[in-house]
């Protein structure tokens, strides 16, 4: 593979403008519609806990498959793992026992992706946030900065993979719906694009009063997820997360982002203004060593 | 002494060869507890590559990053701090009387960051993969990691360049050492501004783990905190180990070197009374402005205070009582006590305070605690033998009176 001198210098651009920290300031696309991205909904009313998505999310990733110990107990909480992209949980509630889902939300503006040194975490155009083993250096940066703490890293390999939902992203590419949603027999799970869904879940609850509390969790969560949630009880009681912030992570970062052009031209013309200003009448002139 | 310093050896392969040797008795307490240590440390760092992170770490998916980053890298970068600060001093505000600290100060920074790229090495999960970052196709450009790993690899670079007129001196090459002296003056002002951005960058790291971390030490200060603390950060260490150097190696010094000793410990004292005050303060708004007051009387609250009373403010009294009557032994104090604090302080925002609320907690393993010691005990091997054989400490006695009978 060779490289031509217009990729070189266009990567010495690049190479120059991340030192700086220009890119983050010069982003002249605009971030994509968050509206246009395809998204799951899932009706934690109708889930029924039969663990057919975890089923089919085991067999499309080659992961082992739950065994008859692992239904859903709410005496148990199970947990994502490296080889677990998702998981089904249930909860003891105030109108009974509720099934719960547990899986990578695909931020619309993801904490990992803008984590990421390498690219290795990314924010597919058509919804997924997807992670690229040969970008990947195994920093976990991704893991510290994931508000639902999802990537999960294989601590006992020593060529590690981080487990993480990926939406099904060839499937989506083949104009598939993700292997979960094709999988649930109850219809608990609606694949579509983000807009569609948000709609069909306020009507939801426009139309069944009493049936679900007021909140699409993922609507606002993080800036907005591409996986969102209705369910009969406050999200609290079900173990959702319900510290998130409301705007994107990456904001977070933006003051400092926006401030390292301006230290790099700032300081050195101010340090060398104070060398000049702070000098003696003997040392001018002289060799100042 | 000058002349030994300007004439070539006649032969750099018997010079190298004979530089080699050990200087002194290898039995001392020190070999003795660092070489079996050290090997262990080897044999710990085989089974990490063959089994894992997980066989030798009780890192956890919730608590990704445990002493080897917390420690080596977010704590060792902090004591590194004194090398921007002095040069700052120095090459920058032409406060000459510091200059015999430069070379020692620069060389201890240019190790720290050596060894503790080394250590980040050890904590990837896919190390080959490193180049990524550096190469182009895969830049995380929206990345804090990112830029402070550029950063970092800059720094190096730019510390190699303030040191080198030293190693041209140890091989007696005049001319390369003129040269590499011109350098001197970019590469400090380069220096500084890349320490300020990833010494504050270190801190930035942590600020999309809102949440995560306890409130009293999570904040959006913590950018400019990290970089305050840099600064006493770094002196104490130069104060520290600046008074430990004085006696090992005091057949390199002349007999006025305790004096001048001690009149730069007290004005270093001054500029780490008046920053740490600055934290303080920086602190105490934060607090105010976050409204985690009233989470000081929790028990995290009662560790808090811990930390920043007794490691902050007391020795920031110290250190002003120290320069008040002069005093160099409660400015070691002091020291010594900064130094403490400020390990408490980055474990515990990226370990002790983060994921506070997790059960079990995260402790590191005794393989852990080897392989970070051993970390140290090398840079400290290298650093001895520099010492020992480069115009490190003994140049400024030398070097001024070169300058002074050349006119």
């Amino acid at each position: 593979m060779s490289i031509d001198r217009r990729e070189f210098l266009k990567t010495l651009g690049v190479a120059g403008a991340g030192l700086t920290g220009v890119s983050a300031l010069g982003k002249s696309k605009p971030e994509p519609d968050a509206e246009e991205f395809y998204a799951i909904l899932h009706d934690i009313t109708l889930c029924e806990g039969c663990q057919e998505c975890e089923f089919a999310c085991a067999t499309e990733y080659g992961l082992p498959t739950p065994s008859d110990d692992d239904y859903p107990d709410s005496s148990v909480k199970r947990e994502l793992l490296p080889e677990r992209y998702t998981v089904i949980n249930a909860v003891e509630t105030s109108v009974g026992e509720v099934y719960t889902k547990q899986q990578c939300m695909h931020c619309a503006q993801p904490a990992c992706a803008s984590a990421c040194l390498t690219q290795a975490m990314k924010k597919q155009e058509s919804g997924p946030v997807t992670w690229d083993a040969g970008k990947c250096m195994g920093c976990r940066y991704c893991m510290i900065s994931c508000p639902f703490d999802i990537p999960k890293f294989e601590y006992d390999s020593n060529n590690p993979k981080i487990g993480k939902c990926q939406m099904c992203f060839d499937k989506l590419k083949e104009g598939e719906a993700p292997a979960c949603v094709e999988a649930c027999p109850a219809e608990a799970l609606i694949f579509g694009k983000r807009s569609d869904l948000l709609r069909i879940a306020h009507k939801r609850i426009l139309d069944n009063p009493g049936t679900y509390t007021d909140h699409v969790y993922g609507e606002f969560e993080a800036g907005g997820t591409s996986w969102l949630n209705l369910s009969p009880v406050p999200f609290k009681e079900l173990g959702f997360n319900t510290n998130v912030e409301t705007k994107p992570y990456p904001e977070l970062t933006k003051g400092f982002l926006y401030s390292v052009p301006s230290v790099f031209i700032l300081w050195p013309a101010l340090l060398m203004g104070l060398r000049e200003a702070t000098r003696t009448d003997s040392e001018e002139g002289a060799d100042h060593e | 002494m000058s002349e030994q310093i300007l004439t070539p050896p006649s032969s750099y392969w018997k010079f190298f060869k004979s530089e080699l040797k050990p200087r002194a008795s290898l039995w001392t307490v020190f070999n003795i507890i660092s070489v079996p240590t050290v090997l262990l440390a080897a044999v710990i760092i085989v089974i990490r590559f063959i089994y894992g992170l997980g066989a030798v770490s009780n890192v956890t998916q919730s608590v990704p990053w445990g002493l080897w980053k917390g420690f080596n890298v977010v704590t060792g970068v902090a004591f590194a701090g004194g090398a921007y600060v002095l040069t700052f001093m120095v090459y920058i505000l032409g406060q000459e009387k510091y200059k015999p600290l430069i070379r020692v100060t620069v060389l201890n920074g240019f190790l720290a960051y050596t060894f503790y790229a080394f250590a980040l090495v050890l904590d990837l999960g896919k190390p080959w993969n490193i180049i990524n970052p550096i190469i182009g196709n895969s830049f995380g450009t929206s990345s804090i990691l990112f830029l402070v790993a550029w950063h970092f690899m800059l720094y190096i670079v730019a510390q190699m360049v303030e040191f080198s007129p030293t190693v041209a001196e140890w091989l007696g090459s005049e001319r390369a050492r003129r040269n590499l002296k011109r350098l001197t003056i970019g590469a400090v002002v380069f220096g500084i501004t890349l320490s300020t951005l990833h010494q504050s960058g270190l801190g930035a790291l942590f600020l999309m783990a809102k949440g995560k971390i306890h409130p009293l030490w999570y904040s959006e200060f913590i950018p400019t905190l990290f970089f305050i603390s840099s600064v006493f950060a770094g002196l104490s260490v130069v104060i520290f180990q600046g008074s430990i150097l004085q006696r090992v190696f005091s057949y390199q010094m002349d007999e006025h070197s305790d004096e001048r000793h001690n009149v730069m410990i007290r004005g270093l004292s001054r500029v780490c009374a008046l920053s740490m005050f600055a934290y303080f303060f920086l602190k105490i708004i934060d607090m105010v402005h976050n409204h985690t007051l009233s989470l000081l009387t929790t028990s995290m609250g009662v560790w808090y205070l811990v930390e920043l009373i007794g490691f902050v403010l007391i020795p920031m009294l110290l250190f002003a009582y120290g320069v008040r009557i002069g005093t160099p032994k409660i400015i070691k104090l002091a020291s010594i006590m900064t130094i403490i604090g400020i390990v408490l302080n980055r474990m515990n925002i990226s370990v002790i305070a983060y994921r506070w609320d997790e059960i079990p907690r995260y402790i590191p393993t005794w393989m852990e605690f080897v392989v970070t010691i051993s970390i140290l005990f090398v840079q400290f091997w290298i650093f001895r033998w520099v010492l020992h054989r480069m115009p490190v400490l003994r140049t400024m006695e030398s070097m001024t009176q070169t300058a002074n009978s050349k006119g």
